[in-house]
């Protein structure tokens, strides 16, 4: 078996509380995720999946444990191109500039490529993404469908490997949201692209996400990997099977 | 129309639509509401209600009859509620009773049917604690400035090794913004600086028929001192509070985030350019300012004290050396500097959406004034050390 695309070991996440004790968020995380799949990392609010993600890109530093990237280590912003693309959940397009700027920012950046041939790249992303024509429109003029695809082509610009997207079809509405699972597939399947992403929406992790990993906010632990199928319908935890038939807990 | 009768939009003279009356019984008190309990009346049901309980005491029991009730909205039920974990505070057991289906599912609803929790309340903070933890704050936030200074002296050298890797494009727009744009404003404020500071020192000048040494009084202190400072305060309420505003939004946004996820170091392609900007053109406007200054003085003398053109201009070179201006100058770039990283720094440190960006916008202009004197104060005590 090839080595996975991201390994993480004991990861324990939180910060430094105000009594000298750390808040942890998750404590001791191990999973890893395979080339070439779409991962989902799921879970109830405020569990920590979002916070994982930015872990995961290297935004935070764990209190323990390790991350590895493309077997490189942890991520490190502050030297070099990093090997993969981030979607946030707002889309976090730079408003001061085009859709188009966006999105060459990173050809600019970190290749030689001449003016022409950015423009080129920059048209065909948006062109993959379903946004052809709006190169000149600032990001303040989208929608929000919009904006999350521009800001997955911006995080496509550099034909990256590995993509991390962070609730990519929260707040659209279902033919948005299956258009954006359909995009994800795609890109997954003709690019060979990993693709990690933290949502809620149970439809489309059934339908795009290979495999996944459950948080649990008590617990402070993964209590569930696998495929989301295989744990909707034969889960052991009482908790996982609830959460993917969505049956309320307690009320 | 009473104004209670406005507030609760009920037309004037028409009766409350609901009755609350106290029936002792031997074992407890039982209160006995009836009729439509709505929202547009829970003042005068809350202050009804909250009569009548305030004699109970520990140990007492009492029960809400809800029996006789036709409506409750669900505010009014919040406020019951409330009422009710107020008496098991103090020791009252209090139960809804008798409520009709629809009743009680609302009483379900807003948890009236658990036992009663206590609430804990919250002591204020003391005097001493809070002067502490401001203290720590302080202190807290200095350390951010100070390494946040350090990480942009590094990222500086880095851009030194690297010039291709800086983000040119926005040094001359914000040289824009923040120079050619704030002229008009730096104009007026050093003109009237000279202007008034000529007026002040000729009523005392006069006294002693020297009134040709207001030319060196303004010469002097807007060259050293005034001018630097004043255009620096300019800047700093101006471009200061644009980055911090700027730079806040966009952390708010995750942009920050976004940029750092792509290897744009956010110090090296957000703050360098706004910090190179600033250096550039706060010296050009202090010594517009310097000049503009003592053109205030000069309208003064010449108008007022009897002073001709030439020979106020004489005296004002004979006084004001190439030193006193190019000494401003020095200061005005350390100034650039504080403005812009303490900026930069709050900036990027907004956490909490609007709100969080309009309090560190606040805290950066504060902290950049207070800087700006600290340095200001620190070259005058050195430049006086060194007798230059």
């Amino acid at each position: 078996m090839s080595e996975p695309m991201i390994k993480v070991e004991g990861l324990t996440m939180g910060w430094p509380g105000p009594a000298g004790a750390p808040v942890i968020l998750q404590q001791d995380a191990t999973f890893d995720v395979a080339r070439g799949e779409v991962f989902a990392i799921l879970g109830g609010s405020g569990c920590g999946k979002s916070t994982l993600l930015r872990y995961l890109v290297g935004l935070e530093s764990p209190l323990g444990g390790e991350i590895a990237i493309a077997g490189l280590g942890r991520p490190n912003l502050e030297v070099g191109r990093p090997p993969f693309g981030v979607m946030f959940q707002s889309g976090a397009l730079f408003g001061s500039l085009t859709v188009g700027e966006n999105i060459g920012l990173s050809l600019e950046q970190w290749t030689d490529l001449p003016y022409e041939a950015i423009a080129a790249i920059v048209l065909a992303k948006l062109k993959l993404v379903g946004l052809e024509g709006a190169e000149n429109r600032y990001p303040a003029e989208l929608s929000g469908g919009m904006k999350k695809r521009a800001a997955i082509a911006r995080a496509m610009a550099l034909e990256p490997e590995l993509i991390f997207l962070d609730e990519p079809s929260a707040g659209l509405d279902p033919v948005s949201a299956v258009e954006l699972d359909q995009l994800i597939l795609t890109l997954n399947k003709v690019l060979g692209l990993t693709v990690v992403l933290v949502t809620h929406e149970l439809p489309s992790i059934f339908k795009i996400a290979q495999r996944c990993i459950m948080l649990d906010k008590e617990t402070k632990s993964i209590i569930a990997t696998g495929d989301p199928c295989e744990l909707r319908d034969h889960s052991d935890d009482p908790r996982v099977r609830d959460f993917f038939n969505r049956r309320p807990r307690s009320v | 129309m009473t104004a209670a009768d406005r507030r609760s939009h009920r037309p004037s003279g028409q009766p409350r639509l609901s009755l609350i009356e106290v029936f002792p019984q031997p074992d407890r008190q039982q209160l006995s509401l009836s009729g439509k309990l709505i929202f547009a009346e829970a003042g005068e049901i809350w202050t009804d209600v909250s009569a009548r309980i305030a004699t109970l005491e520990k140990g007492d029991r009492i029960d809400f009859d809800m029996s006789r009730v036709d409506a409750i909205d669900g505010g009014t039920m919040a406020l019951l509620v409330h009422l009710r974990s107020e008496l098991a505070a103090r020791g009252v057991r209090a139960e809804f009773a008798g409520a009709g289906a629809d009743v009680q599912a609302l009483i379900h609803l807003y948890r009236g049917d658990i036992r009663a929790s206590r609430r804990v309340r919250q002591r204020a903070e003391s005097t001493f604690s809070q002067l502490g933890r401001s203290t720590i704050h302080f202190f807290h936030e200095l350390r951010g400035i100070l390494g946040f200074l350090g990480n942009s002296v590094l990222a500086a050298v880095g851009l030194l090794r690297e010039p291709k890797t800086g983000n040119w494009k926005q040094l001359a727009p914000t040289m824009e913004r923040a120079g050619a744009d704030a002229v008009p404003i730096v104009v007026l404020i050093n003109f009237l600086v000279g202007f008034v500071m000529a007026f002040q020192g000729a009523t005392q000048l006069k006294q002693f028929g020297a009134n040709v040494y207001v030319a060196d009084l303004v010469g002097l202190s807007v060259t050293r001192e005034l001018g630097p400072l004043m255009t620096a305060i300019i800047l700093c309420g101006r471009s200061g509070a644009a980055f911090a505003a700027e730079l806040g939004s966009m952390s708010v946004s995750e942009e920050i985030d976004a940029l750092r996820t792509m290897g744009f170091g956010p110090i090296r392609y957000l703050v360098l350019p706004r910090t190179l900007a600033l250096m550039l053109v706060l010296p050009l406007l202090t010594l517009l300012g310097d000049l503009v200054g003592i053109i205030g003085g000069l309208v003064v003398g010449v108008t007022s004290l009897g002073l001709t053109v030439g020979g106020y201009l004489s005296e004002t070179q004979k006084a004001v050396s190439m030193w006193d201006v190019f000494s401003g100058l020095i200061k005005s770039v350390i100034f650039a500097i504080a403005i812009s990283v303490i900026a930069c720094q709050q900036g990027m440190a907004t956490t909490g959406g609007a709100e969080g960006v309009g309090r560190r916008t606040t805290a950066s202009v504060v902290s950049t004034l207070f800087a700006l004197i600290i340095i200001d104060a620190g070259f005058t005590v050195f430049f006086h050390a060194f007798h230059l």
